[in-house]
This record gives C-alpha cells, sequence and structure tokens, in this order.
C-alpha cells in the first residue's frame, strides 16, 4: 500500500488569508479562532464576539463569499481563503448603501450585533438583489438583536435592495 | 471559552486522516465543520489533543447518484445539500429536514455527515436519515462497513465510529413513487434543536390505502426514536382516515421523552403525537401530488 506523506500535528501554524482585500500573513496558535484573529492580531475591532459558541451571529464575516461564524472557525481553517469583514463595507464619512439603510431605518441602537447583520445583508443582496421578505427573515434570523425588534432591519435590508 | 490548547492536523487526503485517526485513536477528533464541536472545545466540554480537520479532504464532498438514489459525502456542506437539484428530486425528506437546521450561516460550514456523527439526541439529521432508510459507510485503516441507522445510531450523543474511524459517505434509496413524506417540529424559535419532530414517509395505494409508513421522532428521546407499533396502525387505513388520531394516540402512549430546561415530558410527548398526525396528512397530500 502506498504511503502517504506524513504530516505531523502542530501548534502552531503561518496562514496567508485574503482579508478585505489585503494579503495577510501571520503565525497564529491552532486553537485562535479566526474572529480573534481578526480582532486581536489585525485590529479589525469591527467584527464583534458576543456569545462566542455561534448562537448570537455578532461575528458573522464572510468566507470566500458566504456568511459565517467566525468564532466558530479557527483562523488556520481560513489559510488561503478570503476573508471580509465589516471593515470592508463603508466608512464613517461614507457609508455603503447598506450602512445607509441601516440608519435611515433606525435598524440599531446599541450597535453591538450590527456588524453581523450587515454581512449576512451583504451576501443576500449579492445573491438576491430584491429578497422576498421570507428571505430576508431567513438570513436575519440567524442573529441576534436585543435593542429593535428586527422589523427595522428587515426594512432596512429591503430598502437597500430595491 | 477559548479552546483548550490541542495540536492540529488538516491531512488533504481520506487515507491521511484514517491514519492519524488510528495512530491517535481516543486522544483525536475529526474536526468536520465545527458547528457543533468548536463550541463544546470553547466550553471546553471536549479535550481532544488533536484536532484531525476534514474540511481540506476534496473527495469527502459530493452528492451522486447511487443506485437509483444517492450517496453523498460526509463533508457535503448542509447549504449545498437543501438545494440540491438531486436531493430535492431524490430525497425530498432530506432537504426539508436540512432547511430545519439552525441557521444558513450555519449550514454554510455545518456538514451531513457531522451532524450524523454528533447524533444530537434533539437534531433533525439522524431522525430523517432513519425515514429514509440510510446506510452509513465507516472506514478506517481497517477498512470500510457499512451500517444502517439501528446499527449507527447508538444512544446519546453516540454512534457506533470506533475511535479510529471515520463517517465517510451516507447512502439513501430515492423516495419511491408512490410515497409522500414530511419533515416537522416544534422549536421556541426558527433555527434552534427540535423540542419534539417528526421525519415521516408514507406509501399510498390507488385507493388510498397505507401501505408502509415510516416515523421516526427527534427531541424525545436518547437518539431518533421509532415507535413499531404507531406504523402498524396505519397499515392497510385510509389517509387522511380514523387511524391518523389512532397513531397519534399510540405515540403518545410509547414515548418517555425527557423533561428538561426547554420543555416537560408531557409537553414532548403531547407535541410529538401531534406532529405525527400533522407529518401523516402531509405526507398523504403529497403522495396524491406526485400521481
Amino acid at each position: 500500500m502506498m504511503r502517504t506523506r506524513r504530516r505531523i500535528p502542530v501548534s502552531q501554524a503561518q496562514i496567508h488569508v485574503r482579508v478585505n482585500g489585503s494579503e495577510v500573513t501571520r503565525t497564529v496558535e491552532v486553537r485562535r479562532t479566526l474572529a480573534d484573529f481578526l480582532r486581536e492580531d489585525l485590529g479589525l475591532t469591527g467584527t464583534h464576539v458576543g456569545c462566542e459558541h455561534g448562537v448570537c451571529g455578532a461575528c458573522t464575516v464572510l468566507l470566500d463569499g458566504r456568511p459565517v461564524r467566525s468564532c466558530l472557525l479557527f483562523a488556520v481553517q481560513a489559510d488561503g481563503a478570503e476573508v471580509t469583514t465589516v471593515e470592508a463595507l463603508g466608512t464613517p464619512e461614507a457609508l455603503s448603501p447598506l450602512q445607509q439603510a441601516f440608519m435611515d431605518h433606525h435598524a440599531l441602537q446599541c450597535g453591538f450585533c450590527t456588524p453581523g447583520f450587515l454581512m449576512s445583508a451583504t451576501a443576500l443582496l449579492r445573491d438576491h438583489p430584491r429578497p422576498s421578505d421570507e428571505l430576508i427573515r431567513e438570513m436575519m434570523g440567524g442573529h441576534l438583536c436585543r435593542c429593535t425588534g428586527y422589523a427595522a432591519i428587515g426594512e432596512a435590508v429591503k430598502t437597500a435592495g430595491a | 471559552m477559548k479552546p483548550a490548547p490541542f495540536e492540529y492536523l488538516a491531512p488533504r487526503r481520506r487515507l491521511e486522516a484514517l491514519e492519524a485517526l488510528s495512530e491517535y485513536g481516543v486522544e483525536a477528533k475529526a474536526l468536520a465543520g465545527g458547528q457543533s464541536l468548536v463550541p463544546l472545545l470553547a466550553m471546553r466540554l471536549a479535550r481532544p489533543a488533536v484536532l484531525v480537520d476534514l474540511n481540506r479532504i476534496r473527495d469527502l464532498a459530493f452528492i451522486r447518484p447511487y443506485n437509483g438514489g444517492l450517496a453523498i459525502g460526509a463533508m457535503t456542506r448542509q447549504r449545498t445539500v437543501e438545494a440540491h437539484r438531486l436531493v430535492v428530486a431524490r430525497v425530498p425528506l432530506l432537504a426539508e429536514a436540512v432547511r430545519c437546521i439552525a441557521h444558513p450561516q450555519i449550514r454554510a460550514r455545518g456538514t451531513i455527515g457531522g451532524s450524523l456523527a454528533h447524533a444530537d439526541p434533539s437534531s433533525e439529521l439522524p431522525a430523517a436519515a432513519a425515514a429514509l432508510d440510510a446506510h452509513f459507510v465507516l472506514a478506517s485503516v481497517r477498512g470500510e462497513r457499512v451500517l444502517n441507522s439501528e446499527q449507527f445510531f447508538t444512544g446519546y450523543l453516540t454512534t457506533a465510529l470506533e475511535p479510529d474511524e471515520l463517517l465517510t459517505e451516507v447512502r439513501l434509496p430515492a423516495l419511491l413513487p408512490d410515497a409522500g413524506w414530511a419533515f416537522v417540529e416544534i422549536a421556541r424559535r426558527h433555527g434552534d434543536f427540535a423540542l419534539a419532530g417528526v421525519a415521516a414517509v408514507l406509501r399510498l395505494d390507488g385507493d388510498g390505502r397505507c401501505t408502509e409508513a415510516q416515523l421516526v421522532f427527534t427531541g424525545v428521546g436518547p437518539g431518533p426514536v421509532r415507535i413499531p407499533q404507531a406504523e402498524q396502525a396505519l397499515l392497510g387505513q385510509q389517509v387522511p382516515g380514523p387511524s391518523v388520531a389512532e397513531m397519534a394516540r399510540i405515540v403518545q402512549d410509547n414515548l418517555d421523552p425527557p423533561t428538561d430546561i426547554h420543555a416537560t415530558a408531557d409537553y414532548r410527548r403531547h407535541a410529538a403525537g401531534v406532529l405525527a398526525g400533522r407529518a401523516m396528512l402531509q405526507a398523504a397530500n403529497r403522495t396524491r401530488e406526485r400521481r
């Protein structure tokens, strides 16, 4: 039987990740979550860490374009991938249309959950430029918001898509 | 809330993963989509010494025709399965069950094999797999074996997988032309684990009489729960008809669900009977729509 080339388990690894369009190379402890990597190692603190076990959705980022929980992924698993965070959307001076819609519709109060909602909505609107209410609810259902009661968030997403 | 230190291996080939599982045995844990395992690591309820990440093994992710039905690779993402043309055409119950799992963001990572191997007693896929008469392919360096769901699911969060074995594939027969299906569950919020749920397959003859019924419950026992007496109560009977209420009563009389923070045993027992009735009616309607 042909033996495969043996790889040895490691506790640290060098990773190459494309984050918001920039190539990043870092050595990380393998237990570092992608969320902590973005916040602590890259200083991208727009990605928020809420429950840290995949329930709240605050840490949602796009991994190769798909919204995922960055607390349930190790940074080492993103090696070779493209990661998009809320920092890629707009700036305080020039909000993205989606961010502007959130502001116009009062779709946030404390703002803690907002980056996660924005990332899921970004993927939704890319795939479905005019999403149905059902699709919006399905996608936003993966996020918790304790301030708004969700209706305003749904309206903001719908408006941004119109 | 940070995982304890572990060592990490991301093989690109299946054999390499099997060799690692063989070498590290109970010290190792296979990492699939990570949507259940990573929270367990974060809460330090699991502290494996070695994580064998399966995400770089390309040939564990596939959906292909098999014996008229389908073979689905263990690392196939749930989000891929739910919308796949072949899945919707051949095993629509599976697509319906997958859409009840958590949220799109979780299903983007979560895998078919990961959920089945985790065997959470409130999860959707074990019940759906059992109702579909799924077969499970377990591989190790020692070889391969194929188990049915009664053999595969052995109890609370437990399967027949040995420490050196990997679930590589699930085989599912196609839904028969005279069959209908339903997957229904009750959860506090969409996406939560089911308080009670049922996967149902029903076959009717030309006169609308039941020739076969499969009812597998989730959330009401240590694993997928089947109540053969309830299935038998439908045989030869018209669906819809009085036998459906009788079946629901048998379900309620025979279940012994747990009480926990989410729901009482009485509530789960009652809900399971009601859901079984609804599932049978929906399955019967779908049988007729397919004619």
